[in-house]
């Protein structure tokens, strides 16, 4: 719900503040009394701060990054050498599909979330997203729906095998008889739920939170390509969500839809897949253009090069990314004037892309460059994405396309759009907002030695798959033959793989020894503004307070806050006029009122799963878990969204009893209009 | 960086509250008081309605895909166009009687908000009493599930559509008696108006649905 600062009350409300407070028992259903406090692990498992929300976004996708991780390495330990027999041919459909799902839906959309929850509201001078709970059960709802899809390793007799757009009717039950492809549909269902929500709210976050002044061209890139990237979830997670449930009611209760011997039409599934699928590849590349976009100028120390280019060519990514889904179906014999048309669409498309590059080297050129450790990471962005971006357009030409298909060159170009864009821009991403997440530093020569590693690692992994996609090695094939050819690039690909286990091993040992210095006598913790940064989000205290802003900032400009912090001569010099302290507000304030932790958005989240294994296993558990859900919901929607008996942490010294005087009932009856039903 | 004083000062330097002419800094992004004007809660359900089409945009295209794919028993066999005119006429009757609750609340008049949820409710149980009407009776008729493929888009699509209007229903209900135990006055008139858009948007697509899968061809 809103963002709830309510004015301080009188001095004669506070003095009555101090006598024995009210508990309401009969708000939040009348059974349990609101989560309070701000430590503990209470204040993480029932929190609705955004930047807690965010950070645990992060550490669970960084969690399933781990487990897909090991899936790849398992799958590139197999293809080391021809012919070996590590893991059997069916082992070895279950790993490639559930490593595809889980880097996808639950690590790479994840860490997008972790940005876009933890900088959006910092980035845009708001107190928090416009539906703090919505945002709460966004996370859960993708945690437990991950933990449900991961859960068929031990429940399914099988994990999902039919490859992450699981082709139907390939995976009817004829075809794909173990429970995998039903945690599948179910789980990605459950953490289709967790995106539109979050959709829904980030949105409605960036359009009316934004700080007085900051006009929409005055917001920050990331900010901006966040919004383009939750409209584009918005429209496609309905599309994936009406195949899943078909997928599913074929399956659980033998339904038709891609029963081929009933007239079904195969391509079915593949449409209704890929009009989501390909929105989803921008919706994963979009968040990273925007980090990039933020930490190019800071470490370039010049503004972006035609900020209006970048926005746009974001937006027109949006739009025309909903009409170039059939490139992937050019082998599916749909007819010459489809193919012909989605190749032209999809040569179109490389325009806007190709914009942003510009754009970002127009950026960096003259520019005083200083390779901090995130400006590696963005540097590796441009020049690995440009690889990809190439090898795509060459999936454009279809004749080409069709000799393509289904081989190793596919899999080197998703990898390097992937990794080589996303990642990157992600892993830098982290190095860059440490110090604002959690007050202290990462430290500069393990996370350049991480960044070096990772770059050799990644293209000795990926590079040499372009050689033998064009040889013509298939991909989804558990092993391959001596003597044609693939022998070396396989074992080289292998060595690459694991040189990137070795640099997220860097990674973590960083993060490691970076905290525990903190914790030494004589550190000094990096203060608000570490980078000499641009936008607003420096602007307060490292790590944010709760709060975010004493005050909400009023904005002038792009990048508000380098021109709080330098300004302009007679003479067209730059010159420095404020520190960053001065300008940065301490975040010491007492007194803003914020939205309350709740206890529903979990127990809603909970009982998901119960529904899904019901489903599969036995209706009794589905009945329970339904139970549970219908009254966490009306949980969730009869309370208020901002609790009037309970202050949040340390910031409730504006609690005002029942007699607090007028002002305090206003902002009362003001919060309570707030908390409708449909919060 | 080693200059003298600049020309130009910062707009404002220093932890101060910025200050702006004519807007309440310190209730900003409450209620109205945001860079829209419209509320959060409104935009939300605006936002969640767009992305709705979609869902109803995939099942009718998968309808009109496989209604004519498939063997053995066809739209024209079951459908009963006069009883589903009077059900839908049932459903649209039920958009009026929500912008009557909708009217009634932004006037103050509790009364009469909660006769018109009522009838509201009311409309939609009979048009879902009518879809379980029709359901049973196409089963009847030898049409399950599971029979072919206009058997299974028809009821999934059909069915979406009803769980939306039973959802609508508990929606309404619960305003009722929200009202009815005082925690919905004129102040929370929103709750009714985006309860309402939902309840207006269910009956549009129902509009689509009835024409595209029962009247035309």
């Amino acid at each position: 719900m809103a963002i709830v600062e309510q004015p301080s009350t009188s001095v004669e409300a506070r003095e009555l503040e101090a006598g024995p407070r009210h508990a309401s028992p009969d708000e939040a259903l009348g059974v349990f009394k609101r989560p309070q406090g701000d430590t503990g692990w209470r204040s993480w498992l029932f929190t609705v701060d955004h930047k807690k929300i965010g950070i645990m976004y992060g550490a669970a996708a960084l969690f399933f990054f781990l487990i897909g991780g090991v899936e790849a390495l398992i799958i590139r330990t197999q293809l080391a050498a021809p012919e070996q027999e590590l893991i059997s041919a069916d082992l070895y459909n279950q790993l490639f599909t559930m490593h595809g799902v889980t880097m996808i839906f639950l690590v790479v959309m994840p860490i997008g979330s972790a940005f876009m929850n933890y900088l959006i509201p910092l980035q845009i001078g708001a107190r928090d997203v416009a539906f703090p709970r919505l945002n709460a059960f966004s996370f859960w709802c993708f945690l437990f729906g991950g933990i449900f899809f991961n859960s068929s390793w031990f429940l399914g007799g099988g994990t999902a095998d039919g490859g992450w757009f699981a082709y139907a009717p390939n995976t009817s039950v004829v075809f794909s008889p173990s429970h995998g492809m039903d945690f599948y549909a179910i789980g990605l269902q459950i953490t289709g739920i967790a995106t539109l929500v979050g959709a829904v709210n980030l949105i409605a976050t960036c359009l009316n939170l934004r700080a007085p002044g900051m006009t929409l061209m005055k917001m920050p890139v990331f900010t901006w390509m966040s919004l383009v990237t939750q409209f584009l979830l918005l429209f496609a997670m309905p599309v994936i969500s009406v195949a899943l449930f078909l997928l599913t009611f074929d399956r659980l209760f033998g339904a038709n839809f891609f029963n081929v011997s009933a007239g079904a039409d195969p391509l079915l599934w593949e449409h209704l897949f890929w009009i989501f699928g390909h929105p989803e590849v921008y919706i994963m590349i979009l968040p990273a253009f925007g980090i990039v976009s933020e930490t190019l100028p800071v470490f370039a120390r010049k503004p972006i090069f035609g900020y209006e280019f970048i926005v746009f060519s974001g937006a027109a990514i949006g739009f025309m990314g909903w009409g170039v889904w059939a490139h992937h179906m050019f082998a599916s014999g749909m007819g010459p004037i489809s193919v012909a048309a989605f190749a032209v669409s999809t040569m179109f498309i490389a325009v806007p892309t190709g914009v942003k590059i510009l754009n970002w080297m127009a950026t960096m050129w003259g520019g005083k460059l200083s390779f901090t450790t995130p400006m590696l990471f963005s540097i590796g962005l441009v020049t690995m994405f440009t690889i990809g971006g190439l090898s795509g357009v060459s999936h454009a030409v279809a004749p080409a396309d069709t000799q393509q298909t289904d081989t190793y060159y596919i899999v080197a170009h998703f990898h390097y759009v992937l990794f080589g864009g996303a990642l990157f821009a992600f892993v830098g991403g982290f190095y860059y907002w440490w110090p604002k997440a959690f007050g202290l530093m990462l430290r500069e020569n393990l996370g350049k030695a991480h960044f070096w590693v990772m770059l050799l690692g990644f293209n000795l992994t990926f590079g040499p798959m372009h050689v033998l996609g064009l040889q013509g090695m298939p991909r989804r094939t558990h092993s391959y033959f001596d003597g044609y050819g693939f022998n070396v690039w396989n074992m080289v690909a292998t060595i690459g793989a694991y040189l990137i286990a070795l640099s997220f091993l860097i990674f973590f040992w960083n993060i490691f020894v970076s905290w525990r210095d903190s914790k030494k006598v004589g550190w000094v913790p990096p203060g608000p503004d570490p980078w000499d940064a641009r936008t607003i989000e420096w602007m307060t205290a490292s790590p944010a307070p709760s709060h975010n802003f004493d005050h909400v900032p009023v904005v002038t400009h792009r990048d508000e806050f380098w021109y709080r912090k330098y300004g302009e001569t007679d003479d067209h010099r730059i010159v420095r006029i404020a520190a960053a302290e001065e300008v940065a507000q301490t975040g010491a304030r007492t007194d803003v009122h914020l939205p309350a932790p709740s206890y529903w958005p979990i127990v809603l989240c909970a009982s998901f799963p119960l529904i899904g294994w019901g489903l599969i296993f036995n209706l009794g558990i589905a009945f329970v878990g339904g139970a549970i859900a219908l009254l966490a919901l009306f949980g969730l929607a009869m309370e208020p969204a901002d609790d009037p008996d309970a202050g949040h942490g340390d910031h409730h010294d504006d609690h005002h009893g029942p007699d607090a005087g007028p002002e305090a009932a206003a902002a009362d009856a003001d919060a309570d209009k707030e908390a409708t039903l449909v919060d | 960086m080693t200059d003298t004083a600049p020309a130009h000062t910062a707009p404002t330097a220093g932890p101060g509250p910025d200050q702006l002419d004519g807007v309440d800094l310190e209730s900003w992004g409450l209620g109205t008081n945001n860079a829209t004007g419209l509320t959060n809660t409104k935009l939300g359900m605006w936002l969640f309605l767009g992305s709705d089409c979609l869902l109803f945009g995939a099942l009718i295209s998968t309808y009109l895909l496989l209604r004519h794919r498939g063997t053995g028993i066809g739209p024209e066999d079951v459908f009963d166009i006069p009883f589903t005119s009077v059900s839908s006429f049932v459903l649209l009757m039920s958009s009026m009687s929500m912008v009557f609750a909708v009217s009634a609340i932004a006037r103050g008049e509790d009364q009469k908000l909660r006769l018109w949820l009522l009838v509201t409710a009311l409309l939609g149980g009979t048009f879902i009493a009518g879809q379980v009407y029709e359901f049973t009776s196409f089963y009847r008729e030898g049409l399950g599930y599971t029979t072919n493929l206009f058997s299974s888009a028809f009821y999934s699509l059909t069915g979406f559509h009803g769980v939306h209007v039973s959802v609508g229903i508990v929606m309404l209900m619960a305003l009722f008696f929200m009202s009815l135990t005082g925690r919905l006055k004129q102040d929370r008139a929103e709750a009714v108006e985006v309860v309402g858009l939902y309840w207006h948007f269910v009956d549009i697509v129902w509009v689509l649905i009835f024409t595209i899968v029962y009247l035309i061809p």
